[in-house]
């Protein structure tokens, strides 16, 4: 067997693009331990930040408001997808797969503004309720996706073996195609999670004045400057995050090469 | 036991099924054989109630199956893929239709431990299917199929994906179950030899019609058509026009081979001037450097065109004077003997006249 090596200069290129996309994340993790008040230059560790963190009201209430907005849409956007991804699989209207797998492909911030609107227009308050809408809205394509391409995969005869050997069309469902569609429907489930708690763009235009998300909050402290306590949120954001996509690849990789 | 009875299913423009009958007795092995695209696996799938015809009535023991889902049939089926449940052990894809059919807990642990039994993998019970070879994997489809004694089995190409050896000896294995259980076994193949092995009756299909149905024997040395006698086996097929024709024999014109005499098919009537063929089974061919032809014989002189050595046999194709050519087979038999003839050789072929089948 010959092993086509990489050459150089194509290691060499890989290097320098991963450095730029991880060392800024790198110096935030660093620098949320640095005890001082500039992101300048290293003085000292310290779990400071992290401790001022557990005293800022305003931060813990609104990454509660995230954690919670993340779980409901998240569940919602799971049922709705695991359906939907039903259907385009069962192919029978063909103008489904664009209208479940649309918003994937819409800018964030065209949906951010026609939300609104929509909102204004139909009388929704904004807030908490109208946030996990929008975001269910945006979540169900992807999970819609990780299911469908689960099905694709599997053997069509194990349903008709199953109501061959007279299971219903419920029971077939339940104890074959449900238990094989259980990676896709945990990665979509996952996915939702993540894409929910660290949106921005989107929860920026239906959140309305009262409440605020772990992102919006963080943004409205970068205003004034980049602090060590941002730094500090940002790494534990990041690692929940990470831990997710473990777990997401864990489960099902070929759904998430996809 | 099972009637088909003017069976029809079209996709769009496609007709899998034209006008279908036939009578499927109980307890029979019955195989529907064609090539892909025949129709056997539509009407397999009708049966099954994966998908409803056009038109025509399938009637099980004289009730119509027609309006019931698979479920509610009492049709099992073994799939090509095997179809096992991944996410289940042996043990519990054995139980399934018995769990379905609400039988008690005891009942199905004595039922499974049985059909285990039957064939031959008890130690298999707690592994997973995809710890199982192919042939494991066909024999636990089959037991869970038939672990709750359905009115009919149906399996469709069941032995297509494993290698020739295990092949023979499920087909082995096939036949004693078949007998043993008294089940009807419907089978689905595109294999020829696998059918004629297999089966107590054979429908021969194509493009969505039948072509014969009938015991093995009798389709191999009394084709009905050129379609079953090319399918079945190998033969000699040569165009031919009725000169006359009277209750037995039927004197016939062959391109290049002059006037010769041939038995038909009783049921058909040849009227001279009837574009016909002659059938004639490479086996049933002598072959030799010089021969003294029979009374009942006709005799040709030749030259070896082509061979193809297969260890028992040697076939040989035979190019007669006028550029006909004929495939005959001898018996490597002789000791230290690979072959007969060589390419080119000048040798003489004779057949009996009721060794020629004439079909329309």
């Amino acid at each position: 067997m010959v092993h086509n090596r990489p050459s150089k200069t194509l290691v060499s290129a890989g290097v320098l693009v991963y450095l730029f996309l991880y060392i800024p994340l790198a110096v935030v993790v660093i620098f949320s331990f640095n005890d001082s008040k500039l992101n300048a230059e290293w003085v000292g560790f310290t779990w400071k930040w992290y401790e001022k963190l557990i005293h800022n009201e305003n931060i813990l209430r609104a990454a509660g408001n995230s954690l919670i907005i993340a779980i409901i849409s998240a569940a919602m956007a799971t049922v709705l997808g695991t359906l939907a991804g039903l259907a385009i699989h069962r192919g029978r209207q063909k103008w489904l797969p664009a209208l479940v797998l649309g918003p994937i492909a819409m800018p964030d911030i065209l949906i951010g503004v026609s939300l609104l609107l929509m909102f204004i227009l139909l009388n929704v308050s904004l807030g908490s309720v109208s946030i996990i809408l929008a975001h269910v809205s945006f979540c169900i394509g992807f999970v819609a996706l990780a299911v469908q391409s689960r099905l694709a995969g599997m053997d069509q005869s194990l349903i008709e073996a199953a109501r061959d050997l007279g299971a219903s069309p419920w029971q077939s469902f339940r104890l074959i195609s449900l238990p094989l569609l259980m990676p896709g429907i945990i990665a979509g489930a996952l996915m939702a999670f993540t894409l929910s708690i660290d949106d921005f763009v989107i929860t920026f235009f239906t959140a309305g004045v009262g409440s605020s998300t772990l992102p919006l909050e963080i943004y409205s402290m970068v205003k004034i400057a980049v602090t060590p306590e941002v730094n500090a949120v940002s790494t534990l954001l990041m690692l929940v995050t990470l831990t997710l996509i473990t777990v997401l690849s864990k489960i099902s990789p070929t759904v998430l090469r996809q | 036991m099972l009637e088909i009875n003017a069976v029809s299913r079209s996709f769009g423009d496609f007709v899998a099924l034209d006008n279908v009958s036939l009578h499927i007795q109980a307890g029979e092995f019955f195989t529907l054989l064609g090539p892909s695209g025949c129709g056997k696996t539509t009407l397999l799938r009708l049966i099954a109630g994966f998908d409803q015809a056009d038109s025509g009535q399938i009637l099980l023991d004289g009730k119509s199956l027609c309006a019931l889902p698979p479920e509610l049939r009492p049709v099992h089926t073994v799939f090509q893929s095997y179809a096992l449940f991944p996410h289940m052990t042996v043990a519990e894809n054995i139980a399934f239709p018995l769990r379905m059919a609400k039988m008690s807990k005891s009942e199905i642990a004595h039922r499974v431990a049985e059909v285990l039994d039957d064939v031959r993998l008890p130690d298999k019970a707690n592994h997973c299917p995809d710890a199982l070879s192919g042939g494991q994997k066909q024999r636990i489809a089959i037991a869970r199929a038939l672990v709750n004694r359905p009115r009919l089995l149906l399996l469709d190409e069941p032995l297509s994906a494993l290698d020739a050896k295990l092949r023979e000896q499920m087909q082995i294995e096939l036949i004693n179950l078949q007998k043993e259980v008294g089940i009807t076994f419907v089978y689905v193949t595109h294999d020829q030899g696998e059918a004629l092995a297999l089966s107590h009756r054979i429908a021969v299909m194509n493009k969505g019609e039948i072509s014969q149905i009938d015991e093995p024997s009798v389709l191999y040395s009394y084709p009905d058509n050129r379609f079953v006698a090319d399918f079945i086996g190998q033969c000699n097929i040569l165009d031919a026009k009725v000169v006359s024709s009277d209750a037995q024999k039927v004197s016939i014109a062959v391109a290049g081979l002059g006037e010769l005499t041939a038995t038909a098919n009783p049921e058909i009537t040849f009227n001279s001037g009837d574009s016909c063929a002659l059938t004639l089974r490479p086996e049933k061919i002598r072959l030799a450097a010089t021969l003294e032809a029979g009374s009942d014989e006709v005799l040709f002189s030749g030259k070896v065109h082509d061979m193809l050595y297969l260890g028992d046999v040697t076939v040989y194709i035979i190019e007669l004077a006028n550029g006909v050519l004929i495939e005959a087979m001898l018996a490597n038999d002789a000791p230290g003997r690979t072959r007969l003839f060589d390419t080119g050789d000048a040798v003489q072929i004779a057949w009996r006249i009721d060794a020629g089948h004439l079909v329309p």
